[in-house]
């Protein structure tokens, strides 16, 4: 009952901080309802049994990766951009019944894959993700650091000032 | 107990969100934030798939989703410095070449 209505605010939550997101005009606002919709994700996460992924969600996702983004758009100068009239604005409207078609494809798919019982997750689930990935993940894990490094090098090849 | 079809439901809303934002914006940074949506919807899909089953491989994959988000977000928003430093304005509508 209490676990309902929980997932009933926090649904609520972050639904409409997700709407903030795509209905603010400054991106900043637009970043700061990303960061409490993806800690409402976080709270899921701790109901479905998935403690790990919550604290990585917080930190990385919540912490670093928004961290990026709010300075990105300081850096790039806010509230500038999206101004004046939209010289595409009959195209960009087509989002809403492509949004609506989706929607009503996924919600379908949710629908007829109902049937099947909800069992909880064994308890454990740091050391299970632990053992998994050191053991049947072993060369995605490996592959994951070789993607973060090149990411790196790339940034750093990017970022550097032409002459 | 809250069945993990509404988690999978909830996750849905969130991703054709993601997907109306990054068609109906101009401004590149919210469609990258609205893209960061869509992962997070993916992921929170996974996790309950994950609970359904009763194992840790959707959660396994998450991590590594989490990874490749973060590489992303890192040479996309680097990407995104350097167009606004070569054209001084940013707006998708600008962006039709793949080099600058």
């Amino acid at each position: 009952m209490i676990n309902a209505v929980a997932f009933g605010i926090l649904a609520v939550i972050a639904i409409g901080s997700a709407l903030g997101l795509i209905v603010k005009k400054n991106p900043i606002h637009g970043a700061l309802f990303l960061v409490v919709n993806l800690g409402c994700v976080a709270a899921f996460y701790l109901m479905l049994g998935a403690e790990f992924l919550a604290a990585a969600q917080v930190i990385v996702y919540a912490g670093a990766i928004m961290v990026l983004f709010v300075f990105a758009i300081m850096v790039l100068i806010p509230g500038k951009e999206e101004t004046g009239p939209d010289p595409r604005r009959r195209t960009r409207l087509i989002a809403l019944p492509l949004g609506a078609f989706l929607f009503a494809q996924l919600v379908v798919m949710v629908i007829a894959g109902r049937t099947a019982p909800s069992r909880p997750a064994p308890p454990g689930s740091v050391e299970a993700i632990g053992r998994l990935l050191y053991t049947d993940y072993l060369f995605p894990f490996e592959l994951t650091s070789v993607l973060l490094l090149a990411a790196m090098v790339g940034v750093l090849l990017l970022a550097r000032r032409r002459a | 107990m809250v069945d993990s079809s509404y988690y999978v439901g909830l996750s849905a809303v969130l991703f054709t969100l993601g997907v109306v934002g990054v068609v109906l914006r101009r401004n590149p940074l919210v469609v990258f934030m609205s893209i960061e949506l869509m992962l997070n919807a993916a992921n929170l899909a996974l996790v309950a798939f994950g609970y359904r089953a009763g194992t840790f491989e959707g959660q396994t994959l998450v991590f590594f989703v989490m990874a490749v988000a973060a590489a992303e977000v890192a040479v996309g928003l680097a990407i995104i410095v350097v167009i606004f430093r070569a054209r001084r304005r940013l707006s998708v509508d600008d962006l039709n070449l793949m080099r600058w």
